[in-house]
């Protein structure tokens, strides 16, 4: 059982305390995942790029910290938790090159223009205030609450996973097919940090999207190719996207006011939301792929 | 009259109460998602719960008269006993599982497995019920007033449905059955006791067992 929610604000107000209201919805799903929570929050930067990284200790960040000040100019650091954004003029391409070669042992969490992940092991509720986050704000986001049932407990194996510029993945369900998928998709190229059944459909993804595929047709070929149960959601660069397996035994919910668009494993997150009481409410049907982008479109997404 | 707002108490207070002898009417205000709300009613309590519920609401009911102002999440009235179960919204998946008796009125849509391997409970869906709805059922009727996801009645026993709309299909060993008088007269007193008046029983096709597969026979091997 794992926990997911995603929030699209509408309204200044919401974009405003984004963090605050996706960290309330996240606390509601620990229950459905107490080992580990993650977030990936979007926001406009101050430059051309946004690019994640992590490390458990607070030393090597200091070293990355004063290392990305020195390669370029123009840098801004946040720094929350164990993360580090670095914003800067360059292309996301070129700060994961240079964390790639620079630091090998970070994590590199998301790269994008306006995309950051956060994710740790540890109860969802000590995640949201170890986080601090209410203090962020954006247009969107999507969080995860994990109750692992496939591999590890750890930070890596954590969601969201990224799935290439400013796109991630969270996951409720198992895939059985993985093993072998991902033997595929290492001869194509794609890297994976984890033995994690989800990071398998994440680099699905990321591989079909890399081939010239629309999110939407990415999304159409997993369902033929992913075995398993699953409710996926997928943020993209201005909103997220829902898939369910045709068997449908994970939960998903949807809802929209004037205010907002959510979609969450359970209502009782939803119900976290101001006017939730009156919100139009609906189920995802199984298989079809459900797109966010400022309006519910049938188009292509990303 | 008892009145449970569960912004501020725990559903465990209201379920104490609804499993206890004094009987009457009990409102219940901001349900927010929470789960087994209004479990385990024991007598002829009168419940009305404003909002959305989460899973499991009305689990095991035994003579309670349950309505929700609001959609319910997954596991609605799962193996209801007896009494009444009457939501205004949407129900979610494997509504009335594997219920005995009773009645479950569903306003809107129910989702897939709805009346999974049901015993003997009554459920009429104003709306369409998705897909393995009536999966195993053994005893009772389904009336959906709307479509019928894939795979309707699959491997079912005597259970039986009345679909108004489309079936998307039948699962193994469903067929379509004739609409007798008696069965006319069942369905009608389930509209009736629904409060459906703008269909009639000419309106529903009516579906059940093949009687091939559950007993068990080496020639179907492949169908099981």
């Amino acid at each position: 059982m794992c926990g997911i929610v995603g929030l699209y604000a509408k309204t200044d107000s919401i974009r405003q305390n984004l963090g605050k209201h996706v960290g309330a919805m996240l606390e509601q799903m620990g229950e459905r995942g107490p080992d580990s929570a993650g977030v990936a929050f979007y926001a406009d930067g101050v430059g051309a790029s946004k690019v994640t990284v992590q490390h458990d200790s607070a030393d090597q960040i200091d070293a990355v910290a004063q290392s990305v000040q020195k390669a370029f100019s123009g840098v801004q650091l946040k720094r929350r938790g164990t993360h580090l954004v670095i914003e800067s003029p360059e292309t996301p391409a070129a700060m994961e090159d240079w964390v790639r070669e620079s630091f090998p042992d970070l994590r590199l969490m998301s790269a994008g223009e306006r995309i950051e992940i956060y994710k740790e092991k540890g109860h969802p509720s000590e995640f949201v205030n170890n986080y601090a986050l209410h203090e962020i704000s954006g247009s969107h986001a999507l969080a995860h609450t994990r109750m692992a049932t496939e591999s590890a407990i750890t930070t890596s194996h954590s969601h969201p996973f990224s799935t290439g510029l400013d796109l991630c993945l969270v996951h409720n369900g198992s895939l059985s097919n993985h093993n072998r998928l991902r033997e595929k998709l290492l001869r194509a190229g794609i890297r994976f940090e984890t033995d994690n059944d989800s990071e398998v459909a994440a680099g699905y993804l990321t591989w079909r999207l890399s081939q010239g595929d629309s999110l939407r047709q990415a999304l159409a070929a997993a369902i033929r190719d992913l075995d398993g149960f699953y409710t996926f959601a997928i943020g993209t660069r201005d909103g997220f996207a829902v898939l369910r397996d045709p068997v449908a035994c994970k939960p998903a919910v949807l809802a929209e006011t004037d205010d907002w668009v959510a979609m969450s494993s359970e209502f009782r997150a939803i119900a976290q939301l101001p006017g939730a009481e009156n919100a139009r409410v609906w189920e995802p049907v199984p298989a079809q792929i459900y797109t966010w982008e400022g309006e519910m479109r049938d188009g292509v997404a990303a | 009259m008892n009145t449970f707002d569960l912004s501020d108490n725990p559903v465990r207070e209201l379920n104490q109460h609804l499993h206890g002898a004094v009987t009457g009417k009990v409102v219940v205000s901001n349900a927010g998602g929470k789960h087994s709300v209004a479990v385990g009613a024991t007598g002829a309590h009168e419940v009305e719960i404003n909002g959305n519920v989460g899973y499991y609401c009305a689990g095991m009911n035994c003579d309670a008269n349950i309505q929700v102002n609001g959609h319910a999440g997954p596991g609605l009235a799962e193996n209801m006993m007896s009494g009444r179960v009457h939501v205004s919204g949407n129900a979610s998946q494997y509504c009335a599982a594997t219920a005995h008796g009773g009645l479950v009125v569903i306003d809107g849509d129910a989702s897939s497995r709805c009346g999974i391997s049901m015993k003997g409970v009554d459920i009429v869906v104003k709306g369409s019920v998705g897909h393995m709805s009536a999966f195993m059922a053994q005893k009772g009727h389904l009336v959906v007033c709307g479509d019928a996801g894939e795979a309707l009645g699959d491997s079912i026993y005597e259970a039986q449905l009345y679909v108004g709309g489309k079936v998307e299909s039948l699962g193994a060993d469903c067929e379509e059955k004739e609409m007798r008088a008696e069965h006319k007269e069942t369905l009608q007193s389930l509209l009736d006791a629904a409060g459906i008046n703008d269909m009639t029983v000419d309106d529903f096709k009516r579906y059940g067992s093949a009687r091939k597969l559950y007993h068990f026979n080496i020639d179907n091997a492949s169908s099981y």
